[in-house]
């Protein structure tokens, strides 16, 4: 439980110019995959003061102020490729937008499309774009976590991840101590221990 | 059976065309429409189908009630703020726990700015392109746009030069043949009633609303310490205030504090300078649609309250905004709303894809059941997977359909505006008054399309001067030394009682939002929310009555049925956010944005 969190340097949308932004939705199993890999990403390097980490859950228009103060953005997402599950890709540039919206699974997809569509007509599309996609396993186990075949991705998602950032000049230095709960990238209610612990053992699984 | 009255006074005709808009919304959601039209292109039928379901309240089920608001900050893609807020309101009712005056007054605020900023993005971005065309502002004059720009409001951005660079900006946006966000729209349209002039400026402020959004965010940021989701606690606000620099670290101090009242001017200048101007003058070229779309609004609609002035009074001596229902459109009499009282709010499944032991019968959401049940009624088109037609006679939507007291209701601004008017609330009234004496309107008008836009946009104006008022009661407090954020007297769950019952309930931007909750053994019992979407895309209930969706297309004249632009913009003046209300079931999400008439 967070208690007593507050950082106003961190969310504040001020002085940033890479942005690495996970979405989808934790309560989904396998649509979670975005926020759990900024998570583990976020929780194992820190990263100099003009990269911003962000959980951005299930939003869609509501990230425009975000993605429009980056100049480089890099997400983390479900992405229905029409692949075996669990298949990792990485989409740069002009492909992102379009495997945001060819096959939209969930909400925030339809929402995320907009909102690059949006940036675009401000004139702040971000100009360096890259989307970590995986296939994913299973949606609809409502309350449960990443089916095992998906988490195994997560460690080759973040080390694509590192070498995209790289490219772009973003230098990722490995933490010495464990986060402080108000470091944390999202709430730690859903954090993927508490997450995976609180759930019954028995009632609560819909499939 | 083409012909029937239902028991809320509406005739249903389904023997003519129909026609089906799937998904109906422009950014956000999922929902389907489908509706008859006769001879005449007239609308004399209408199903509104939530096609995702949610699973909220199966995932709630054995967590503790402590975390509940972050699960169900997940579910929308909009409004992650209104449902933390009846979360811990509905924990704290059933534990007891008292908040102190600054978390009411830090939470009033977040909420004001939820409000404003809310409305805006749907007027500009989610329900102006249905009234403005894009590509007519292509060929205005921009001084004729200055011209009319400084006629209606004092906005600094009025230059024939400004109006002519973002004319410049638009025209490569659509002629690099990438309308994107303009893309499911119809340009040319005749139902397309503004001079190329006003299309420019409201486009222009569409861009701008864009801009303002960065800044009212902030408030989120500032006391919820994060964005896009901020932190709150079951007992008050997760932030310590540091007014004299004495102070924890990384409290809110007093540069944040001033940046918060910068923003609220800010947003009051925005609501009153650009939108409620552009409301105005988009409104007095569409007049007729005060006579469209009117549905429920004319008859049933209700408020749970909102903003309470002090902290812990849920009541109408405390509201803001008040709590009330008119049946039948009896404005002198507005009912007590009681959300506790197992015979007014009810769900009932009979035509959704739930199962109750006895479908015929409403359960108080603390006695909810959520148990999904896919089936189609036997007149359905298609299959499962792809229904070319629904059967509204058998189960049609994965809404369910609330009542009170067994009456269909509308919710949202429209209908506070409508019980705060109805309640002799002075400030609303004079609001609406002065509106309807612009645009020389009767207050019939307000009973439409047209009406639940206007009241939007009051409202917005509304929420971004309480936002001063509020800010100035917070200072007072913190300078008379009250400098509490939070009460944790009763956070262990070792001081709980066994078994407990609470709600959490109040208003969200788009109508009345609650959240039930049963604690057992400090774990999560049952776990209910009944979401505005649900109210006004309701389907059918048992007894036939239609819900504020259906009710008020009907009898709306359609221009072309192949350019359902009538339709869209009645659901979209509701503000529709079915992502709340519901979630993919389907394995196959491939998404359509097409109309098919049949």
């Amino acid at each position: 439980m967070s208690t007593a969190t507050h950082n106003v340097a961190d969310g504040d949308p001020g002085a940033y110019d890479t942005l690495i932004l996970g979405i989808g939705n934790v309560l989904w199993a396998d649509e979670g995959f975005g926020i759990r890999a900024v998570e583990a990403l976020h929780a194992r390097y820190s990263f100099p003061d003009n990269v911003r980490v962000i959980d951005g859950g299930t939003q869609g228009i509501f990230l425009l102020p975000w993605v429009r103060d980056a100049k480089r953005l890099l997400i983390f997402d479900a992405v229905d490729f029409d692949l075996p599950p669990a298949t990792l890709k990485l989409i740069r540039g002009d492909d992102v937008p379009r495997f945001m919206g060819a096959k939209k699974m969930s909400m925030h997809q339809t929402g995320f499309q907009e909102v690059l569509s949006s940036a675009d007509l401000a004139g702040d599309l971000p100009e360096e774009l890259a989307l970590i996609g995986v296939q994913p396993e299973l949606l609809d186990d409502y309350g449960g976590s990443l089916r095992d075949s998906v988490r195994k991705m997560v460690p080759a998602a973040i080390a694509l991840a590192l070498d995209v950032l790289k490219e772009w000049g973003v230098h990722a230095t490995v933490r010495d101590s464990a986060l402080r709960s108000n470091d944390l990238v999202g709430p730690g209610e859903l954090g993927i221990r508490d997450y995976e612990d609180g759930r019954p053992t028995h009632g609560g699984d819909a499939r | 059976m083409a012909s029937v009255s239902t028991p809320n006074g509406f005739d249903l005709d389904t023997s003519g065309q129909r026609i089906v808009v799937d998904p109906i919304c422009r950014i956000e959601g999922h929902l389907r429409i489908e509706v008859n039209v006769d001879e005449n292109n007239v609308i004399r039928n209408a199903v509104s189908t939530g096609n995702m379901w949610r699973g909220l309240e199966v995932i709630l089920q054995g967590r503790d009630p402590r975390d509940a608001w972050a699960f169900t900050e997940r579910i929308c893609g909009v409004c992650t703020g209104v449902h933390a807020l009846q979360s811990v309101r509905a924990v704290e009712d059933a534990l007891k726990i008292d908040i102190p005056a600054n978390a009411n007054h830090i939470r009033n605020l977040m909420m004001l700015a939820q409000f404003t900023q809310d409305h805006i993005v749907h007027f500009y971005h989610l329900h102006a392109l249905d009234w403005v065309d894009v590509v007519s502002a292509l060929s205005a004059d921009p001084k004729a746009t200055s011209d009319l720009q400084q006629s209606i409001s004092p906005w600094p951005n009025s230059s024939p030069g400004y109006f002519s660079n973002v004319q410049n900006k638009l025209r490569r946006f659509v002629e690099s043949g990438q309308l994107g966000i303009f893309a499911n729209a119809y340009w040319g349209s005749p139902a397309y009633k503004l001079p190329p002039e006003a299309n420019l400026m409201a486009t222009t402020h569409y861009l701008e609303a864009l801009d303002f959004q960065k800044e009212i965010v902030k408030i989120h940021t500032i006391f919820g310490g994060r964005n896009p989701h901020p932190n709150w606690v079951v007992g008050g606000m997760p932030c310590s205030i540091n007014v004299d620099d004495t102070g924890a670290v990384g409290a809110v101090n007093m540069v944040w504090l001033n940046m918060v009242k910068d923003i609220i001017e800010q947003s009051i200048a925005f609501t009153d300078q650009v939108y409620l101007p552009d409301l105005k003058a988009i409104a007095s070229f569409y007049k007729d649609w005060g006579a469209i779309g009117g549905g429920l609004s004319g008859k049933n609609v209700m408020s749970y309250g909102e903003f309470p002035a002090y902290a812990n009074n849920y009541t109408n001596e405390s509201w803001m905004l008040p709590q009330g229902a008119i049946l039948n459109g009896d404005l002198g009499t507005v009912h007590d709303v009681d959300v506790r009282d197992p015979d007014q709010v009810q769900e009932f499944v009979a035509h959704s894809w739930y199962q109750y032991s006895d479908e015929n019968v409403g359960l108080h959401p603390w006695d909810g059941v959520t148990e999904p049940k896919f089936e189609l009624g036997p007149n359905t088109k298609g299959t499962k997977t792809n229904i070319e037609n629904i059967d509204e006679g058998g189960k049609y939507s994965w809404l369910k359909a609330p009542r009170w007291r067994g009456n269909a209701m509308e919710v949202g601004p429209l209908a506070r505006y409508l019980v705060a008017y109805a309640r002799g609330r002075e400030d609303i009234q004079a609001q609406v008054n002065g509106l309807l004496e612009e645009l020389s309107l009767p207050i019939t008008a307000l009973f439409s399309t047209l009406g639940r836009t206007a009241a939007r946009g009051l409202e917005a104006s509304w929420a971004a001067h309480k936002m001063r008022d509020v800010y100035g009661e917070l200072m007072d407090n913190l300078k008379r030394g009250d400098t509490a954020t939070a009460n944790m007297d009763k956070f262990d769950p070792s001081t709980w009682e066994a078994d407990v019952k609470g709600v959490g309930f109040g208003e969200a931007p788009r109508g009345s939002l609650g959240h039930w909750v049963h604690i057992k053994d400090t774990k999560i019992k049952n776990y209910q929310c009944v979401v505005p979407t649900t109210w006004n895309a309701s389907p059918r209930d048992p007894a036939g009555n239609i819900g504020a969706y259906e009710a008020a297309l009907l009898g709306t004249p359609m221009a072309n049925p192949e350019q359902p632009l009538e339709i869209l913009r009645t659901i979209h003046s509701f503000d529709p956010c079915v992502a709340c209300s519901t979630h993919v079931m389907s394995n196959d999400g491939r998404e359509l944005s097409t109309v098919k008439v049949r």
